[in-house]
């Protein structure tokens, strides 16, 4: 980056925090409020469907929170979606719009499906092999933000761009490698090798619960920490808030954005290596579950608060575990979660102009 | 081998003409919103309302005219929703865009899960309106020059843009609401107002594009249909830097990789679909890499105007 760099509105989507303790409080409010105007919405919008809507939530509820199958599944699915949350966070708050998740995603998918029975067929221990897989999803999904992260730290080339073409590149290799090179000879359908369940990421504490999401918590905790409370952290949010003054302050912005683009599609391929060793257990040819885009707006409805975050994706794991089997039971479409997601994100956008009218108007 | 016998670049050309019409319009949509300095993401769901607007009135209709128009106004609504909540109540436009994306990808799924069940009826075949002479021409003719109207009208709209860009008062308020919006509104032209019909046309374009996909492209409607091709408009407007005619460019050179696959099997050879959808990317981002071109993008793109403000 230099002098005659861009300035778009663009360049900063970080927010600068305010002290904590203080508005705690009002912030609650102000996300538990929204949500519930939007449960308003969503459900008279049920109403027209012809659907009871506080019996679709309440089904939904019972069958993502309070079944054991359920919850297990809920909190299973947290993994890696609190995976992707943390790599969203630190390209965020750095002022990066890194929009590729979905092909680092599937890219670090991908990889470890290829590499653990592999290891495993040669006698590698289930415990290296894991840590193996995961670390060659790291790898690859760091690889893979390599480029959009050069050309936007020497050319200033919009990393939106840039992101979104080396996603879809990605999800298309990610196919490619499973028909072609990973295909399990095995299955007439094209997939990668299935790990046996007893290989897979162990569960906690003798439930079905993966221990994916002690990973993604881990993450997104080690992530929170970062970013507020580490010098590093600091240089990353000040390159995200006014990328001119970092480079005033001596602050080396461009080795700073390869690393932010390096360590969020990093996270990204972990949480795609998670999901395989955790869930799945293998890649099936024409997969993505296009987790990359529905995490945006739940980090940006906890203002990319880590604690706020893992409320978030909680929530939204239980409505999509939940969803899921209401579209078998009550013969609702899963996609109504789509829905219900886009209105809680406008919903807590307009709360957010209102909050910052009533500040004008006090200051 | 020979690659240029007559089947394999009909089926080449032809198949180029119908995945690269959407995106064509999509990108001139987008192109037209982000010189008026509001970047839309929400571009995808703008397809799929108008794609899935476009499919039931035609359905219902049995008249694609009425099915085009249609799609325009699903995805002209769909902008006029982005245009409150991003112009007028200044919410950010990533975030926006992103719940339209999805919000429209849920509700068209929906909304055709309700309207038909798990069936996916077929529209009939369009009229195409053949140019006298032209299309004559051997080869080219009828890929050319013997296409639905809306093909030449999308087209046309290239230089027409241009136009307006270079030679109008339009267009110099539209560049102006991108780059200094301060400015406009100095010199008396409404920022909020100016950006608003932006936005709403980009709906439009890119609900005709969804459209054009369901009715012409498929003939059916299928949840989640657009793929990405909003995104990639998106990403060929970007590279574009303000030129009409870059997109339409782009727009066939990602419509020829698209139907590659279709063209090749023609021959007998059998390739991934995979393998031809990654070359139009490897292609851009080698041309990114070699040359360093730089999207030169509005000042003032994804800021929102406040008036006196600073």
């Amino acid at each position: 980056m230099n002098s005659q760099s861009e300035q778009t509105g663009l360049s900063s989507p970080a927010v600068v925090l305010p002290s904590w303790t203080k508005v705690w409080l009002m912030r609650l409010a102000y996300s538990v409020l929204p949500l519930l105007i939007a449960l308003a919405i969503t459900g008279s919008l049920l109403l027209m469907m012809g659907v009871n809507p506080l019996k679709y939530y309440a089904y939904i509820v019972r069958k993502g929170l309070f079944t054991p199958s359920g919850l297990a599944a809920t909190l299973t699915r947290m993994g890696p979606l609190l995976l992707i949350a943390a790599s969203l966070i630190v390209a965020f708050r750095a002022g990066l719009w890194n929009l590729g998740g979905d092909g680092q995603f599937l890219l670090g998918a991908v990889t470890s499906s290829a590499l653990a029975p592999a290891l495993i067929g040669w006698g590698v221990p289930v415990w290296l092999t894991l840590l193996l897989a995961m670390l060659a999803a790291v790898v690859v999904g760091a690889i893979w933000a390599l480029l959009p992260g050069l050309l936007k730290a020497w050319q200033n080339i919009n990393e939106i761009i840039t992101t979104m073409m080396m996603s879809f590149l990605g999800i298309s290799l990610a196919n490619v490698l499973v028909k072609l090179v990973f295909c399990d000879p095995n299955t007439t359908v094209p997939q990668t090798r299935t790990l046996p369940w007893e290989d897979r990421l162990p569960a906690l504490f003798g439930s079905n619960i993966s221990s994916g999401l002690l990973i993604g918590l881990v993450a997104i905790l080690a992530v929170h920490w970062m970013m507020t409370r580490s010098a590093f952290g600091l240089q990353l949010r000040v390159v995200g808030a006014n990328p001119q003054a970092a480079i005033h302050a001596g602050i080396p912005v461009s080795l700073l954005t390869l690393a932010v683009f390096a360590l969020s599609a990093a996270l990204a391929g972990l949480g795609g290596a998670v999901e395989i060793m955790g869930v799945q257990g293998n890649v099936r040819a024409d997969w993505n579950p296009a987790y990359g885009l529905v995490v945006v707006p739940l980090v940006f409805l906890a203002r990319f608060n880590g604690f706020g975050t893992i409320a978030f994706v909680f929530l939204f794991s239980m409505l999509s575990i939940g969803s899921e089997s209401a579209a078998r039971r009550m013969d609702i479409p899963n996609h109504f979660t789509l829905v219900t997601v886009a209105v809680l994100m406008l919903v807590l956008g307009l709360t957010e102009c209102v909050e910052q009218r009533q500040r004008q108007k006090k200051g | 081998m020979d690659l240029f016998t007559v089947g394999f670049l009909t089926s080449l050309l032809l198949g180029a003409v119908i995945a690269g019409v959407p995106l064509l319009l999509a990108g001139l949509g987008e192109q037209l919103s982000e010189k008026a300095g509001v970047l839309n993401i929400g571009l995808e769901g703008m397809m799929l309302c108008g794609g899935y607007l476009g499919f039931y009135v035609a359905w219902q209709s049995q008249s694609m005219g009425f099915g085009l128009l249609a799609g325009a106004l699903g995805g002209g609504l769909t902008g006029a929703l982005m245009a409150l909540l991003c112009v007028w109540w200044r919410l950010n436009q990533i975030v926006v865009g992103i719940a339209i994306t999805l919000g429209a990808e849920g509700a068209t799924a929906l909304l055709h899960y309700f309207q038909f069940s798990r069936t996916y009826p077929r529209l009939g075949n369009v009229d195409s309106w053949a140019i006298p002479g032209l299309h004559q021409i051997p080869l080219v003719g009828q890929v050319l020059f013997n296409q639905p109207l809306v093909v030449y009208l999308a087209v046309l709209t290239v230089p027409l843009f241009a136009w307006i860009y270079r030679s109008t008062l339009a267009g110099l308020y539209l560049q102006a609401a991108g780059d200094k919006p301060a400015a406009l509104d100095a010199a008396g032209i409404n920022v909020l107002r100016t950006r608003t019909i932006a936005v709403v046309i980009t709906g439009m374009f890119a609900g005709l594009g969804g459209a054009f996909m369901s009715q012409i492209g498929a003939g059916i409607f299928v949840p989640f249909m657009t793929q990405g091709n909003g995104f990639i408009g998106i990403v060929l407007a970007m590279l574009a830097r303000g030129k009409p005619l870059w997109v339409l460019a782009g727009a066939l050179l990602f419509g020829c990789c698209l139907s590659m696959t279709t063209a090749l099997q023609v021959l007998g050879i059998d390739v991934p679909t995979d393998v031809i959808q990654m070359l139009p990317f490897i292609a851009v981002m080698l041309v990114l890499l070699l040359f360093g071109r730089r999207a030169s993008l509005p000042a003032a793109l994804g800021a929102p105007y406040v008036r006196g403000a600073r």
